[in-house]
């Protein structure tokens, strides 16, 4: 396999190219412009369809009209985009239909920064719309994982029917890596049963709704939904565990903030500090089985994320409240440093 | 070989990215692990410009690099800005057309050479930056001759395959600076 150098969000758009994207709808927004960019060059030699949509709200219902046809969908955008996107993620969802959303994250609330932040992982894990619904959200951390995270979203949402979203950062996205393509053979899945892809009088209409006036109907479709959502939190949950096996102090972050906190790490072994990391790879389903193996010797966790911290609520659920959880983060576009992670470290887990 | 953290800086305009990039692809020829993250926004137009390049043995950690190896700094700002957080022993490669070297740092190597002198008299318009990039692998060994020849023959785009020579003469001149 060839080694090629590649931003982030270029191998995001050519990772969904090779996984059978067929559909690609979006609106430019920093730092997530070279993903459309790479599309609009690229799509149509593939066979597929890419569409500048008119603003953010078109491009997710042009992804729930394609995706109810059975073509694999997918849009991309940063956060502020991805929260107007958020309507028409409630509808994919409550409508069962597979799709792929891709986050590349910049500071908030509202315009914010164009800088790289975590601070949509709240969002993306639990309300991006409204209702009883939930993404698979994956949370790569080098150039390579998104490519491999795109070809698993595709997968995984079709195989659930349901939106799969890859949650990255600024930092990702513009990084250069080294990045080598699988060859890549998608699973078909049957789409016969529900694909509303033309009936020719041979068999009934397949309608695509969200709508149940009913309420004991809904709340069927929802439970239903809560089924699938079971056997996800068993199968899916996915985590890199890194030192953690003698380690007094457990470092807990994902994503680009995941690569500072190993260095971080690093440093602290070499002064003699057993830390360790672990980094969750799918953010829903939350690793509870994987952070409890990682915390399983720990004095404490610490929390390092590009936000105020919203990723502590859900570790503190997955050990139970066992051990102290602590958190340093940065915010608004600011990356923590190695040095900076490394002085709570000391603070934590250097004192006794 | 540890990270060899290197930070080019200077004004948008100069060719910082680009010469980062055949940095960048000067890893993947040696089969190195590497990264490359440039800055992005406002500030490219017109402003100040940077860009992070990680080249090592191992996984690359932060790709931001915060105290480099090697400095490449291309303007006053830049070389001002960016002096003071280079590692001690690292060694910092600047445009003396352009900048005055004013520190007191002594735990530092500093390379001056004109280079944006150098690129004009020699008929290589916008060279300065690749001339810079020949000082840096004549002093230090991070990159052979050969390595960076074909880096620049990854970086510069095939419909523009007529610029390359020009790029290895400006490589020979940083060398012979």
């Amino acid at each position: 396999m060839e080694r090629k150098l590649m931003k982030g969000n270029e191998a995001l758009a050519e990772a969904a190219i090779r996984a059978g994207c067929k559909c690609f709808f979006g609106y430019p927004i920093t730092p997530q412009t070279e993903l459309a960019a790479y599309m609009a060059k690229r799509m149509h030699k593939s066979g597929g369809v890419f569409l500048q949509a008119e603003s953010e709200i078109a491009a997710i219902n042009m992804v729930l009209g394609a995706a109810s046809t059975g073509v694999r969908a997918m849009t991309s955008s940063s956060s502020p985009g991805i929260s107007l996107k958020s309507e028409g993620v409630s509808y994919i969802a409550g409508s069962d239909l597979p799709a792929v959303i891709i986050n590349v994250e910049r500071g908030g609330p509202g315009l914010g920064g164009i800088q790289p932040s975590q601070a949509d992982y709240w969002q993306a894990t639990k309300a991006l719309g409204h209702g009883d619904f939930q993404l698979i959200v994956y949370a790569p951390a080098s150039v390579q994982e998104m490519v491999d995270c795109v070809v698993k979203a595709f997968d995984r949402a079709d195989k659930y029917r349901m939106p799969a979203m890859i949650l990255a950062d600024g930092l990702l996205g513009q990084m250069m890596e080294p990045v080598e393509f699988p060859e890549i053979n998608p699973d078909a899945y049957d789409k016969s049963g529900w694909a509303a892809n033309g009936h020719k009088f041979k068999r009934e209409h397949h309608i695509i709704n969200s709508l149940y006036l009913q309420p004991d109907e809904l709340e069927k479709s929802i439970l239903d939904r809560y089924k699938k959502y079971e056997i996800i939190k068993k199968t899916e949950t996915d985590a890199e565990l890194y030192l953690t096996e003698d380690a007094d102090i457990v470092i807990c972050a994902f994503g680009a903030t995941a690569r500072v906190a190993k260095s971080a790490v690093n440093s602290a072994r070499e002064l003699g500090i057993k830390a360790g990391l672990f980094r969750p790879k799918t953010l829903w389903p939350f690793p509870v089985k994987e952070i409890n193996e990682a915390a399983k010797n720990a004095k404490c966790l610490l929390s390092v994320e590009m936000s105020m911290g919203q990723m502590i609520d859900d570790i503190k659920l997955a050990i139970n409240c066992s051990k102290p959880v602590h958190f340093f983060g940065r915010t608004g576009g600011v990356i923590p440093t190695p040095v900076e992670v490394l002085e709570e470290i000391k603070k934590l887990g250097g004192a006794d | 070989m540890a990270t060899t953290e290197i930070l080019l800086a200077g004004f948008g305009g100069q060719g910082i990215l680009f010469a980062g990039k055949i940095l960048a692809y000067c890893g993947l020829m040696d089969n190195k692990e590497l990264s490359w993250l440039p800055s992005y926004g406002p500030e490219m137009r017109g402003g100040t410009c940077n860009c992070s390049v990680c080249i090592s043995d191992e996984p690359i950690g932060s790709p931001l690099v915060l105290t480099p190896d090697i400095l490449i700094a291309m303007n006053q700002p830049s070389f001002d800005k960016f002096v003071k957080e280079v590692r001690p022993g690292g060694k910092v490669f600047f445009d003396s057309t352009l900048i005055e070297a004013d520190t007191d740092r002594t735990d530092i190597q500093l390379f001056g050479i004109p280079s944006q002198q150098m690129a004009d008299e020699n008929g290589l318009k916008g060279g300065s930056n690749i001339i810079l990039l020949g000082k840096v692998i004549k002093e230090t060994n991070i990159f052979s001759l050969d390595t960076m020849k074909k880096g620049i023959e990854k970086v510069v785009p095939p419909t523009k395959a007529q610029l390359i020579p020009n790029n290895f003469k400006a490589i020979e001149l940083g060398m012979n600076a």
